[in-house]
């Protein structure tokens, strides 16, 4: 039993590997391509998930500017894709990206330089949020600053982030963003199934390492001092630890893993736009970890997934309602569930539900007593 | 004359024009058991406050070992060799009792070497010696929020011991405990004094009484007087603060 629960990911992992892009390309059971790929984005959006637990789950600061990073790494991948793809969807009649023409810009940017090769624009779509990430995080917690006040800088930090970039047109197209649909990447267009195939599977194997990693920083007395962090910062300084280097580091693989997830998002959404940056983006990627569960890296990552495919379920159907249900399922979590989904079903839930229909026995905190009828009977007399 | 470890040298703090401490000069030697008491409003919490580098003294000195402590974080004083238990259990309430203890047991409090080392097994035997010792090891694997006062009362002194610091300060170590734990309190106290610097802070009579240790009496953030219990109690001085008013007759 306990073998097959550790089974149990890598049995659905290898099915949505394997078995998803031929039923995608077989269109079984109503499954389409167009289906697989948002399946790929979910599960693309998991990375950052994984993040914000690290961040919130585990060292419990709230950080409402995830989207800063996950949007740096989404634009590290398009420039790149833009500058080296050649075809008269992409590119303009200066050998620039073709945007660069409605401004009448004619000399690239310095900083699309990098961007010409590929290792670099892979090691930057997770190293620069890191950095900036490492940098933002290292002047808040050096100062102390936590709770809400972290809150609000990270929220201040993502507006800053969101201006920035909807405002220069000439330097990364403003709002309209990045298209990467049209550009090629191994010799693909970006947009075709088959390169769609392909990044839902690099998305697939990236994320057990991502999973991995989390799982190594949060099990060893290295993720206890986080925990400890958010018990009681104070006391764990008065044993001897420095609390601002554990959260640097966390919030720093917390920005290299939103890097990376913007960046999968990206090529399989076909845009990278300020609209990554947006407020309520930022704030839906807490509402999936709180729905998966808190500090617990699964929890996250079927949050998710989850409501992800709830909102394109909803928004396909009732295009206006998907608002309406996102706030009712934070409500519900919140007071019904503050472990998530995952932790709902781990701490028994599932059972005290069967048992409040009257389908599975009750737990009893004392079993002598409470199963007892004649002590049973007296305290009701009382 | 022997070198003393801690040395509080006219330390004054102010909060906003309140004296929680006023001239205040205190000493300690290496291997030394103290009992400080004092009514509420004393200054006992702000003293060690101020030790532990949570408040910056308004004027004054302290040295530790010699060393000026004043203006160094709370976690820095902590590695010079001073930890410290709070007034109300304050333990890592997600964690369990096992971890709680191996996590302060830790020799290099570094993110690296928590990642990369793990615990010596000569540092997690004395965790479970501790643990044996205060009978929380049959909770070993619980966590720690789900422990009753007393319980985490003595978690919280188990984390300290097993930090192993040079001067451990208690702040109200028997608060809610009940006769017998407070006993075998006073017992572990007095087996860490002489090894380890201790003071220890209590509003319970019977306990300082247990200790057998010289008492200081902090009034109004000032010292009252110093000496044996007994000493202590027959002062009208004292007697007054607690009660009130002066016995004359």
């Amino acid at each position: 039993m306990k073998l097959f629960k550790r089974l149990v990911p890598w049995i659905l992992l290898a099915f949505a590997f394997f078995i998803l892009p031929a039923m995608a390309n077989s269109e079984l059971f109503g499954f389409s391509q167009f289906r697989l790929n948002l399946f790929g984005r979910y599960f693309s959006l998991a990375f950052v998930a994984l993040g914000v637990d690290l961040i919130w789950g585990y060292t419990g600061l709230l950080s409402l500017g995830q989207g800063i990073f996950f949007s740096l790494g989404g634009y590290a991948i398009a420039m790149h894709l833009l500058l080296v793809t050649k075809n008269d969807f992409t590119t303009g009649a200066n050998g620039l990206p073709k945007f660069f023409e409605n401004y009448g810009v004619d000399n690239l940017p310095f900083f699309w330089e990098p961007f010409w090769s590929f290792p670099v624009s892979i090691i930057a779509v997770f190293i620069v949020p890191s950095v900036i990430a490492g940098f933002v995080g290292y002047l808040i917690f050096r100062n102390r600053i936590k709770g809400v006040y972290f809150s609000i800088i990270t929220q201040a930090s993502l507006m800053v982030f969101y201006h920035f970039f909807n405002g220069q047109q000439k330097l990364v197209n403003g709002t309209n963003g990045l298209k990467t649909s049209t550009t090629e990447i191994f010799g693909l267009v970006a947009g075709s199934d088959e390169a769609q195939v392909l990044f839902f599977r690099i998305t697939l194997i990236l994320l057990p390492f991502a999973y991995l990693l989390c799982k190594y920083l949060t099990s060893g007395r290295f993720g206890d001092s986080l925990v400890a962090i958010r018990d009681d910062e104070p006391r764990l300084r008065f044993s001897g630890f420095n609390p601002t280097p554990f959260k640097v580091i966390v919030f720093v693989v917390a920005g290299g893993l939103a890097g990376i997830s913007g960046a999968l998002y990206t090529v399989q959404s076909g845009i990278v736009s300020p609209q990554f940056m947006s407020i309520s983006m930022s704030i839906e990627m807490v509402i999936w970890v709180a729905v998966g569960g808190r500090g617990t890296l699964v929890g996250p990552i079927i949050g998710a997934v989850l409501v992800n495919y709830l909102r394109s379920l909803v928004s396909e159907a009732l295009p206006e309602a998907w608002l309406f249900v996102q706030g009712a399922l934070f409500v519900f979590v919140v007071v019904l569930m503050p472990d998530g989904i995952y932790g709902w079903f781990t701490k028994g839930g599932f059972t005290s539900m069967l048992a409040a229909f009257g389908i599975a026995k009750k737990t009893a905190t004392y079993p002598k007593l409470d199963f007892d009828e004649s002590v049973q009977e007296e305290s009701f007399k009382v | 004359m022997q070198n003393s470890i801690l040395d509080l040298d006219q330390v004054s703090v102010s909060f906003d024009g309140f004296y929680a401490l006023t001239d205040l000069d205190f000493k300690l030697y290496p291997g030394e058991l103290r009992s400080i008491i004092g009514p509420n409003g004393a200054g006992k919490t702000t003293f060690l406050d101020v030790i532990t580098g949570k408040v910056k003294p308004t004027k004054g000195n302290v040295k530790l070992r010699g060393k000026n402590i004043i203006g160094l974080s709370e976690q820095k004083i902590s590695r010079m060799g001073v930890g410290r238990k709070f007034q109300t259990p304050r333990v890592f309430e997600n964690l369990t009792v096992q971890r709680n203890l191996e996590l302060t047991a830790s020799p290099t409090k570094t993110p690296w070497a928590l990642l990369t080392k793990s615990l010596s097994a000569v540092a997690r035997d004395e965790v479970f010696k501790i643990m044996e010792y205060v009978g929380l090891a049959p909770y070993a694997k619980l966590q720690a929020g789900s422990l009753s006062h007393g319980q985490k009362q003595w978690l919280a002194i188990s984390m300290l011991v097993a930090q192993s610091p040079d001067i451990i300060l208690l702040d109200e170590p028997v608060a809610g405990l009940t006769d017998d734990e407070t006993s075998k309190t006073a017992d572990l106290i007095k087996s860490l004094a002489g090894e380890h610097t201790v003071v220890v802070i209590e509003h319970d009579m019977e306990f300082i009484r247990d200790l057998g240790a010289p008492v200081t009496v902090l009034h109004q953030g000032q010292k009252l007087t110093e000496g044996s219990l007994e000493e202590v109690k027959r002062d009208p001085r004292v007697i007054e603060v607690y009660l009130g008013q002066t016995d004359e007759n």
